[in-house]
């Protein structure tokens, strides 16, 4: 078999006990002092936005607890010219892109400006068939070469993505084509509640890249400082003509798949604690206190803006809530066809009529 | 009528078969807008197996002419996010019975992404696919599938049946902001090995031009019937319709040309005109394309008919290998005759 950790050693800076392993590399200490207090923020948004499920204020909601690193990462290198093409997990990557984080309520409630990218950001809407972004990303990525662009795209999918067709097809085309592509994997290490063991049989998913003769990479996801600069390394490459690249960053849920199962069903606890210990967030503050560049007023401060922040998120999705539904028929064609028109006018009129 | 939307300048036009014309509609559009391209399965140097990007390859160069994998659910994705991209892509699907490999590229994301992202992404994309059969290519390469395709929202679907419309329609659909699906019959293409029909055969101006998406086109007058159809069963009908007319019965033949969007109102007022109606699909007959016809007149005005109405279908069974099995399921012209003759009794 072949031995995917030996040919694919897991790349860290910052360990879990927050002792920087070499240097900072492209990063800068304010860089982390900034990201430590965004990373914070998301991770007050999300652990708020599962209250707010059960609360029954919004739908199904995915949460990215654990993985901020690893999406934080995934885009710390782009420039605004360079796409992300996201999965549905990806807010705080989107977030970072220029999407609201609103859009992950709105994306929970079916509200219809779910997927409203903010004109000029480059980045699709979050995709909730698996793997299916992969193969838009090839595409996304085939269009900036056709064009001569020097753009870097970065398509993130989870690890149960890898078993489907639509990844390999992916891979296939992307590697045949060479395009600026950076495949780069959330490795959570569980699809619901299927096991990484129990989706493949190989050790490792970067070792993937072999059969496609590309280049492939094992990071520490939970690890922003590797990630970060492994993705400054291989965006610039990608913009300079090499790739595509794939990227496994080893990372794990801390929360449930979604706000409607229960992962105490089908995972031990002893494996929670064990990531509960290699949280990102927690390296972070480590080595930033430190440094003594963290204090616990700093990290009240940094609650207490987190909090306010997502209080407005919240505020705005809820003043957003009150829309007419026949913004149904918008955005199905770029001009509404006769046909549907008239579609539409009946559906106005029984709208009107039983008042829903 | 107007079928061909032209500028009033001197038209120079000659005869081209249909798939001659939608290979000039598309060299065209790629000389006036960098951003168009092909890709799909034998594309290149092969020229298309049904001669749909035929010389293609010589004239614009591997870069924009690009022979993909044999992975349908990637090439689409592959072209949907092209054009997401701003490119115009013209995806070929060598048959569209392989929609069933990639059918989640087409139908949730290809025909979705702009409905997902609140309006503010768009997917100018061509989808080119053969259909239809009547040369003994089975059940899997025989199909029509359009009802299928007109059926989920979010795409358009034009089914040219002349060489005019062949190009004008492939020049808007190119020029379209959605998704488009384009399904030509092989039995239109005018190709050698095909069995032959002249209607394949046509006037095309040389210039560029658009037909509009979504009209309908009345390509025989008639007052005694209609005959609304499309595609292949255009040429049958027109043949048929020369031949009832030596009995007396005058055709109405109506080619949809466009399914999304349905061009309700000719169908209407053709048969306010004739008050009798058949419909010639090669499609399969339950919960398609003729269903809908009739659902327009029911909907509107079931008086407009003066006896109940036909349909001339494929038969809601696989299409047959063998050819005097799949000439026993399509709608032939000796069917075709059979219905009007049956609505005009």
């Amino acid at each position: 078999m072949t031995d995917g950790m030996e040919m694919f050693p897991l790349i860290q800076r910052l360990d879990e006990e927050g002792n920087l392993i070499g240097d900072l590399g492209v990063l800068s200490l304010a860089d982390l002092k900034e990201t430590y207090a965004t990373m914070r923020f998301l991770r007050t948004f999300d652990e708020r936005a599962w209250n707010l499920q059960r609360q029954g204020v919004i739908g199904t909601y995915a949460p990215f607890k654990g993985q901020e690193a690893a999406q934080m990462g995934a885009v710390a290198a782009l420039e605004d010219t360079d796409w992300l093409v996201p999965t549905y997990r990806d807010w705080a990557a989107s977030y970072l892109r220029g999407v609201p984080l609103e859009h992950g309520l709105f994306f929970s409630k079916g509200h219809p400006s779910l997927g409203d990218i903010p004109a000029g950001k480059r980045v699709l809407p979050a995709q909730v068939v698996i793997a299916a972004q992969t193969l838009h990303g090839v595409g996304v990525a085939w269009a900036t070469k056709l064009r001569h662009e020097k753009v870097a795209t970065v398509v993130t999918f989870g690890d149960g993505a890898t078993s489907q067709g639509d990844f390999h097809e992916a891979m296939n085309f992307a590697s045949v084509l060479a395009v600026p592509l950076i495949f780069f994997c959330e490795n959570n290490q569980w699809a619901i509640s299927v096991p990484l063991a129990r989706q493949m049989h190989a050790e490792t998913i970067a070792q993937r890249s072999i059969a496609y003769g590309i280049e492939g990479f094992r990071v520490d996801g939970n690890d922003y400082v590797a990630v970060a600069n492994l993705m400054h390394e291989l965006s610039e490459r990608v913009r300079n003509g090499e790739g595509p690249f794939l990227v496994e960053a080893l990372t794990y849920r801390l929360g449930a798949h979604t706000t409607a199962d229960d992962p105490g069903k089908y995972r031990a606890i002893e494996e929670e604690d064990l990531w509960i210990r290699r949280d990102p967030l927690v390296r972070l503050e480590r080595w930033l206190r430190a440094q003594g560049q963290l204090s616990d007023e700093d990290l009240a401060a940094i609650d207490a803006d987190s909090e306010r922040k997502v209080e407005e998120i919240i505020a705005g999705f809820r003043e957003a809530l009150d829309i007419s539904p026949l913004v149904l028929f918008d955005s199905v064609y770029a001009t509404l066809p006769s046909t549907l028109a008239s579609q539409r006018a009946q559906f106005e009129a029984r709208v009107k009529e039983v008042g829903a | 009528m107007v079928k061909i939307e032209t500028s009033p300048q001197q038209v120079t036009s000659r005869k081209l078969t249909v798939s001659k014309a939608m290979v000039e509609g598309i060299a065209q559009e790629m000389e006036r807008d960098p951003s168009v391209i092909v890709l799909g399965e034998d594309v290149g140097a092969y020229g298309g197996i049904f001669s749909s990007t035929t010389g293609l390859l010589e004239r614009f160069g591997p870069g924009r002419i690009l022979d993909t994998p044999i992975s349908e659910t990637a090439f689409i994705g592959l072209g949907t996010g092209a054009a997401v991209e701003g490119m115009r892509p013209i995806v070929e699907l060598m048959f569209v019975d392989f929609f069933g490999v990639a059918m989640d590229q087409i139908y949730n994301h290809m025909a979705k992404i702009h409905y997902e992202s609140g309006g503010n992404v768009l997917v100018p994309m061509v989808l080119m696919t053969a259909v239809g059969g009547g040369y003994s290519d089975g059940a899997q390469h025989s199909q029509c599938l359009w009802g299928t395709f007109a059926h989920l929202p979010g795409m358009k679907v034009v089914v040219p049946s002349s060489p005019a419309d062949a190009k004008g329609l492939m020049i808007s659909a190119i020029r379209d902001e959605n998704p488009v699906v384009y399904m030509f019959h092989k039995g239109v293409m005018g190709l050698p090995w095909m069995t032959k029909s002249t209607h394949a055969l046509g006037d095309v101006p040389e210039e560029s031009y658009t037909v509009p998406i979504g009209k309908a086109a009345i390509t025989r007058s008639g007052t005694d019937v209609t005959v609304v159809t499309l595609s292949l069963s255009v040429h049958h009908s027109l043949d048929v319709a020369d031949e009832l007319a030596k009995e007396g019965i005058e055709c109405e033949v109506v080619d949809l040309r466009s399914l999304v969007p349905l061009d309700r109102a000719t169908v209407l007022e053709s048969v306010a005109k004739t008050g009798r109606l058949v419909v010639v699909d090669e499609d399969y007959q339950s919960f398609g394309l003729s269903g809908e016809i009739a659902a327009i007149i029911a909907e509107e005005d079931p008086r407009l008919l003066r006896c109940p109405m036909k349909r001339v279908c494929v038969p809601d069974t696989p299409i047959p290998y063998a050819r005097s099995l799949e000439q026993a399921t399509l709608p032939t012209p000796t069917r075709i005759a059979a219905a009007i003759r049956d609505v005009m009794a």
